[in-house]
């Protein structure tokens, strides 16, 4: 690790002041700062600030600085949510990672990870080993030329699914933005991985109000059953009236470079009977465009049952 | 950067590098050698320890950053009597090498506090590579059956 200075300022205001970079659980910062992945000349403690809170009474607010295990376990926050939580990390790093902090997780990607091997997400321009290279992990669908690494966040596929928004503080002021529009696929600038501008701080996570996302789940598969990260995952709520699907949510993960929306899927599902059959008919549509590389083929048709899986089990509330 | 640090049930002081962990300020500047360095990356929860009752890894938490209580394994008991759930790896034999065993106790307790219903999920990033898994379980288990009468 590099050396740096430590500060720990008292208010937003002087947060977003300081040049350097936020740290709240430190789970991914010390990570890579330990590889020199990260080599911060200012780290700012921003555990002080007044990021807390969990409001559940007109949809959900989310204080920046809340833990992913008191999220979690909070009873008025949709089961999405919560199981997407519960899925991700161990419970000690759900202790300590926040909600802000696992938002902006860096890729699992090994070469991002190796500060000795190319990658144009580390080092622009470089090259990305993992197009040609050890890709059985790595995203189908939003990639480019220059970068096919996946979002590594569980949660933030849920809040995608939930048109959840982001509250970013910057010298610029306060402003609001949709997460699905917070993050950017690679295309040619793979650095440049979400809308932050430099200094500008996540202090609060906003999902509107949605009623029927009381019926709705989080389906992970991977190759363990605990402590692993996501080969494909789905999040689903389902507003269903009579055995029919009036209205879906659909967002998979762990195959794409961001959290991944199915809008077609979704379009497909409205009006449709709940049914098995009619889930598989809408899920067939879930991996179009996508573009598999030497090692995760498998993800084409592991995408597609993964969101009927999530179906069903969405349908069952 | 000078730091205080509660641990155990005691204040610390302690003059260190900003890069320093938590787990490195306890094992080499305060020799309380219970949690281990095992992966040093946050991976295999050798490390685990308690901030304010809650297990977090401590070579992923840097000790300048530190505001709660701190406990590791050697502050579960009074010296006299194991803790219940150290007491209950003894009876159930989980352990072999013991590297990881301070680990899994800090989240054991964590478990048994929490009265968990997947013991097997709770303890996942705690990882063994004497694999004595079902005797952790089992201890795990044993330790909340005996937690009543703690």
């Amino acid at each position: 690790m590099r050396p740096f200075e430590l500060t720990a300022p008292a208010t937003v205001d002087a947060a977003i002041a300081t040049p350097g970079a936020f740290l709240a659980g430190g789970t991914t910062l010390v990570d890579l700062m330990k590889l020199n992945v990260l080599t911060p000349h200012h780290v700012l403690d921003i555990n002080d600030l007044p990021l807390r809170g969990i409001d559940t009474r007109d949809g959900l607010r989310f204080g920046a600085l809340e833990r992913m295990s008191d999220i979690a376990a909070h009873p008025g926050v949709y089961p999405v949510i919560s199981r997407a939580l519960l899925a991700s990390a161990s419970q000690q790093l759900r202790n300590m990672a926040s909600i802000g902090g696992n938002l902006l997780q860096r890729t699992r990607c090994g070469y991002f990870r190796d500060v000795t091997m190319p990658c144009n997400k580390r080092e622009p321009g470089s090259g990305c080993p993992a197009i040609t290279g050890a890709n059985r992990m790595h995203a189908i669908l939003g990639t480019s030329e220059s970068c096919v690494a996946t979002h590594a966040s569980d949660v933030a596929v849920a809040l995608v699914a939930l048109d959840a928004e982001v509250r970013l503080a910057g010298a610029g002021g306060v402003r609001t933005v949709a997460l699905a529009d917070f993050y950017r696929v690679p295309g040619e600038t793979p650095d440049v991985e979400n809308d932050l501008r430099p200094g500008e701080l996540i202090t609060e996570v906003v999902v509107p109000r949605l009623d029927w996302a009381q019926r709705s789940t989080y389906v992970k598969v991977r190759d363990r059953a605990s402590y692993e990260f996501a080969l494909c995952s789905a999040a689903v709520a389902l507003d269903i009236q009579d055995s029919r699907v009036v209205d879906a949510r659909v967002t998979v993960g762990g195959v794409a470079t961001v959290p991944w929306r199915l809008t077609e899927v979704e379009a497909a599902l409205r009006g449709v009977p709940a049914t098995v059959e009619s889930f598989e008919a809408a899920a067939s549509v879930a991996a179009d465009g996508a573009k598999p590389l030497s090692g995760n083929g498998f993800k084409v048709s592991l995408l597609k049952r993964t969101v009927v899986r999530a179906l069903i089990e969405g349908s069952r509330g | 950067m000078d730091i205080s640090l509660k641990i155990n049930g005691s204040t610390e002081e302690l003059s260190i590098e900003p890069g320093v962990t938590l787990l490195d300020a306890l094992r080499e500047r305060l020799s309380i050698t219970g949690p281990k360095k095992g992966c040093d990356r946050g991976q295999c929860g050798a490390c685990t320890v308690h901030v304010d009752g809650r297990p977090v890894l401590s070579c992923l938490t840097l000790a300048a950053v530190v505001r709660g209580e701190v406990t590791t394994v050697e502050g579960l008991s009074d010296a006299e009597r194991l803790h219940p759930v150290q007491q209950a790896f003894v009876d159930q034999d989980a352990f072999q090498c013991g590297f990881c065993t301070s680990g899994q106790i800090m989240s054991a307790v964590a478990a048994v506090e929490q009265d968990v219903t997947d013991v097997r999920e709770f303890m996942s990033g705690n990882i063994c590579r004497c694999a004595a898994y079902p005797n952790i379980v089992a201890a795990v288990e044993q330790a909340r059956r005996s937690d009543a009468t703690v």
